[in-house]
């Protein structure tokens, strides 16, 4: 009698699942030029993005089958796939958004915040490009808020690993410095694109999501 | 002494149409390079406890592509003779076996790497001297490749210079 219910509760969970899907771009594929070109802009959001919804997908899958299975051994083995292609997911849908043609300066609660933390929009952007560009291989740089200590952070992940689930900190701007991000257009000179990449910053973004981690 | 870039042993453009001209030029010329140059001004032996990032991600970095230059040569591809081949069956089975894992290794490996074959003292594979390296760093491959890392594997079978491995699968086990 149980056996059946929780088999019935999981064919249900598996029935019940929402794929993952790729968002929509913003803006046009050229709309960041000549910050990012179109290409890196069409490759970036149709084929490394578009991959990292369908793996999670697919280690989702195989991690409700365990569950069904109660193999909890699998289920433990699938975490790093589920890590790189839901945190590649997670950092990418926040990146279209924190980019925007025509996104602005900081202002209010964030300008304030930045300037309590940091002296200066200039001196942030300093700490957050250098340590953004020093990233030893794949990783992204983010600016974060720090809900307990109510601070700005600026700090660094691996690969794709998401900020929240990783550090604690909510992400507020992400600096994606996988290769694949700038390689087409800047080749090896990382610094080029970090320092442009701040002319196409969508501020507004940035704030609304400082708000919501405020409350 | 100053460290120095090592020399291709080949044109620019010898390892077409598997792997670039465009790549080899920049892959050489400014990574590489730029490893070399970081290397030199970290001033090893003056702040050698003082750096060890730099040293680590440099001089490695310097390590692993001074190797990759080598095994790569405009002649490439075909299979491994001798002792190296016997070394390869025994430990994967056959050569494909053992080229369907290297580039599983390379496929599967997250985020910026290399795949590597090495050799102990005493023949066993897996561990000790590397004697095969695969770059699978984006900077490797993403001009011509693009995302399609496996595209890029399956060529590297076709410029990977069999006679250089095997010099150095010799050095590893004392011959």
């Amino acid at each position: 009698m149980l056996r059946t219910i929780s088999q019935r509760l999981s064919s249900r969970c598996m029935s019940l699942r929402q794929k993952h899907t790729l968002p929509d771009l913003p803006y046009d594929f050229n709309a960041l030029e000549p910050v990012i070109s179109a290409e890196i802009m069409q490759l970036h959001h149709q084929k490394h993005h578009q991959t990292y919804v369908n793996m999670l997908n697919q280690a989702e899958e195989k991690f409700m089958e365990a569950k069904e299975k109660n193999d909890l051994k699998t289920m433990i083995a699938l975490g790093p796939v589920l890590r790189f292609n839901g945190g590649g997911h997670l950092n990418h849908s926040i990146f279209w958004q924190n980019l925007s043609p025509d996104g602005g300066e900081p202002e209010g609660e964030l300008l304030a915040a930045i300037n309590k933390d940091y002296g200066s929009l200039e001196n942030m952007k300093n700490i957050f490009s250098a340590a953004t560009v020093a990233i030893q291989g794949s990783g992204w740089g983010w600016l974060g808020y720090n809900k307990t200590t109510k601070t700005l952070a600026i700090t660094t992940c691996a690969n794709q690993d998401p900020l929240e689930p990783t550090t604690g900190l909510v992400p507020l701007l992400g600096i994606d410095v996988w290769e694949h991000a700038y390689y087409l257009q800047y080749k090896n000179v990382r610094a080029d694109y970090v320092k442009n990449l701040f002319k196409i910053i969508n501020w507004k973004d940035v704030s609304g999501r400082l708000v919501a981690a405020k409350q | 002494m100053a460290f120095e870039l090592p020399a291709l042993p080949y044109a620019f453009n010898a390892l077409e149409p598997h792997i670039d001209a465009k790549t080899m030029e920049i892959h050489h010329g400014k990574h590489h390079n730029a490893y070399v140059t970081n290397l030199n001004n970290a001033d090893l032996m003056a702040n050698i406890s003082k750096y060890p990032a730099a040293i680590r991600n440099n001089g490695g970095g310097h390590w692993n592509h001074s190797l990759f230059w080598q095994i790569m040569g405009p002649n490439g591809g075909g299979e491994p003779k001798g002792e190296l081949a016997l070394a390869i069956n025994g430990a994967f089975g056959s050569f494909d076996n053992f080229k369907k894992e290297f580039a599983n290794a390379g496929a599967t490996r997250f985020g910026s790497g290399w795949a590597w074959l090495s050799v102990d003292a005493n023949k066993n594979l897996f561990k000790g001297t590397p004697i095969l390296g695969m770059d699978v760093w984006e900077h490797a491959y993403y001009l011509h490749y693009q995302n399609r890392r496996p595209d890029y594997i399956a060529a590297f079978w076709s410029v990977v210079n069999w006679e250089e491995v095997n010099n150095r699968f010799k050095k590893a086990i004392g011959g």
